[in-house]
């Protein structure tokens, strides 16, 4: 039977991976060089997130999904020029502080009450989902922080799989240590998971459901809540890139039986 | 004046902490050195003395102590029970800086138990430091930007990544543990138990001295204008095999899935994305790492940041490898060099 569910991704967005970084300190702490003209997209593992909630919508008729996002509205508005073609969802923008170094507490705070507030909000019926560790700060800490600030303790990280059964339960499979999963099962919502790849392709650009979705997203944008971000005596020491160059020895001419004998030595004794 | 816990879990086998537990039982012996401050060690697992007595010459000096929650409840990682038996653990030691093994179950809770105890939790530490105030170093933006952060705030936690201290080691001895009270939440959560994604072998192995990754080459045509992926497949297992190095994969051949009628598996079958290594895949550490047939980009190497020495073999000489990312990179063909290293490692072996 399909359970009509309340899917709510926590997304943030980053800077395109290609990108070359550089970290600057400024009035209000460190942040990267030029961070709102870089291209940004959507969290990797938290679109992953998005995808899987998707699916699952499509699944369980009567689902919805909500996609909460914090992030300085006009980057907002960019991201969701793409990912607005890859799944039907209503946006919950939240304008504040872009990138890594703010601190998750308060991120986890504003998401948190962002949500109890969604209009119609069943905390029964909802799943809570988002990358098990962003791409930006890397902590794996803000969307556990929501699932307890939301009185959620069946929550799971590193999730790649997850499969609901008829009587409202579904298993998880959670990444653990040696390539591996944990395979749980929980008796039903609500639960919190931090997605890693999970199973699903990117979608190809709808711009159909883009349309569709803009529709909402302008206007969610345009009243977006400001938040500012306390620090909670979070303090940066020092932030600086770590020496990248090596000096690389570049072998053309070596034959495939002298690269076997150096690197037999090289690797060493099992 | 600084109060320091170190939160421990015991390993499957449930009579030993697991290696990540030492290390942080390490790094809080250091640190209550350093700060002259009182230390604790807290356990989480069903009952286990022999657990107890491996960290016991922690927890030597005077006023440190040794605490436990345990009972079937905590004989899996989940949630709920985890959280409430770290939070009685916390509580009972009122410290008022907590460090804590990175590992997958308390990756799950710490942040939980953080805020429970009103307190903050930051991750993937690499190294402690301490002058007048406790400094901690990580990295941001998968691994690109190094920082060392500080915080006033107590309770501050703090979860340090596998291998950035030695385990601890001492002779075993008699423990004397104080058993901590929990009260146990209701579950809705059971755990059934693990399962391999592998289907031929088990090929992540974290404590392995070389990584050896395999990129999405293996599977392009090759100069005789054919893909040859079951040769690929068969020279990578029996290296992996022979030299007992770790397998990792970058995205381009973690996504890549076989051909043919209903198949949803990798193109090889004993690879998953949790092989995968870089900005959406893992960040190991080992001593080596050996790249073949992969490109070298940025959102791969950002990956191999804790990899000691580097080689890479490639067809391009183009490749990222060469610009600075490997120590040493061979532009020739991987089907023919690792099929010779092969037969040198089967040699050495016999
Ligand atoms: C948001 C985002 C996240 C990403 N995250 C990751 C990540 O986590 N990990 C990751 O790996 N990538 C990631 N990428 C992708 C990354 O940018 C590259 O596309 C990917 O790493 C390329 O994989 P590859 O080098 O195996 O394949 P290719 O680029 O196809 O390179 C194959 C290489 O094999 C060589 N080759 C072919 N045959 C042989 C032979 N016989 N002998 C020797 N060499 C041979 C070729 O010369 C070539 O250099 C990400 C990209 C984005 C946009």
């Amino acid at each position: 039977m399909a359970q009509a569910l309340q899917l709510v991704v926590c997304a943030g967005i980053v800077p395109d991976p290609l990108q070359t970084l550089e970290p600057v300190t400024g009035p209000n702490g460190p942040g990267l060089k030029n961070e709102m003209v870089l291209p940004a997209v959507l969290d990797p593992w938290a679109a992953c997130a998005l995808y899987e909630a998707a699916q699952l919508v499509a699944k369980n008729p009567g689902s919805k999904l909500w996609l909460v996002s914090l992030g300085p509205k006009a980057k907002l508005q960019q991201v969701m020029m793409t990912v607005g073609q890859k799944a039907v969802f209503e946006l919950i923008p939240i304008d504040g502080p872009i990138g890594g170094f703010p601190d998750a507490h308060s991120t986890a705070a504003a998401l948190a009450e962002a949500i109890a507030a969604l209009p119609g909000f069943d905390r029964e019926r909802l799943l809570l989902f988002g990358g098990w560790e962003s791409a930006t700060r890397g902590a794996g800490v803000t969307l556990q922080l929501v699932g307890e600030r939301l009185g959620i303790t069946d929550q799971f990280q590193g999730v790649d799989q997850i499969t609901l059964r008829e009587d409202g339960s579904f298993e998880v499979l959670e990444r653990v240590e040696g390539g591996r999963h944990q395979v749980s099962v929980c008796a039903g919502t609500p639960a919190v998971l931090g997605w890693a790849t999970g199973n699903l392709a990117e979608p190809r650009n709808n711009p159909q459901t883009g349309m569709a979705n803009m529709r909402g997203i302008m206007p969610a944008l345009q009243k977006a809540k400001t938040v500012a971000l306390d620090g909670n005596g979070l303090r940066y020491v020092s932030v600086s890139l770590p020496k990248q160059q090596r000096e690389t020895r570049v072998e053309k001419n070596m034959t495939a039986d002298e690269i076997a004998r150096e690197l037999v030595e090289w690797i060493g004794a099992e | 004046m600084e109060t320091i816990l170190v939160l421990t879990h015991v390993d499957e086998s449930g009579s030993a902490l697991t290696k990540a537990s030492l290390e942080a039982v390490t790094a809080g012996v250091e640190l209550a050195r350093q700060l002259s401050a009182a230390l604790t060690i807290g356990i989480l697992g069903p009952a286990s003395a022999e657990a107890a007595n491996s960290a016991a010459g922690a927890v030597a000096a005077p006023g440190a102590r040794l605490l436990a929650v345990s009972g079937e409840a905590f004989a899996q990682p989940r949630y709920a029970t985890d959280a409430a038996g770290c939070e009685a653990l916390c509580r009972a030691a009122q410290a008022s800086i907590v460090l804590a093994p990175g590992s997958s179950r308390f990756v799950r809770v710490a942040a939980g138990v953080a805020h429970r105890l009103g307190g903050f939790l930051d991750t993937h530490i690499t190294s402690l430091s301490s002058n007048d105030c406790v400094d901690a170093t990580r990295w941001f933006y998968r691994q690109r930007v190094e920082a060392t952060i500080s915080r006033e705030a107590r309770p501050w936690f703090l979860l340090l990544d596998a291998g950035t201290h030695a385990a601890f080691a001492a002779e075993p001895a008699t423990a004397q543990v104080e058993a901590v009270d929990v009260t146990l939440p209701t579950t809705r959560t059971t755990v059934e138990g693990l399962r391999s994604p592998m289907r031929d072998a088990q090929t992540i192995r974290p404590d392995a001295q070389l990584l050896f990754v395999a990129g999405a080459g293996w599977t392009k045509k090759q100069p005789d204008g054919q893909i040859h992926v079951a040769e690929a497949g068969q020279l990578i297992l029996a290296f992996l095999r022979l030299s007992g190095a770790s397998l990792g994969s970058s995205k381009s051949l973690a996504d890549q899935k076989a051909e043919g009628p209903g198949e949803e598996q990798s193109v090889l079958p004993f690879l998953s994305h949790m092989n995968q290594i870089g900005q959406t895949g893992a960040t190991p550490r080992h001593a080596k790492g050996l790249s073949t047939c992969c490109h070298g980009e940025e959102p791969h190497v950002v990956g191999w940041r804790f990899v000691g020495e580097r080689r890479a073999i490639s067809l391009d000489q183009n490749c990222g490898w060469t610009r600075g990312k490997a120590d040493v990179v061979y532009i020739t063909d991987a089907f023919q060099v690792i099929a010779k290293v092969n037969e040198l490692l089967q040699a050495r072996r016999s």
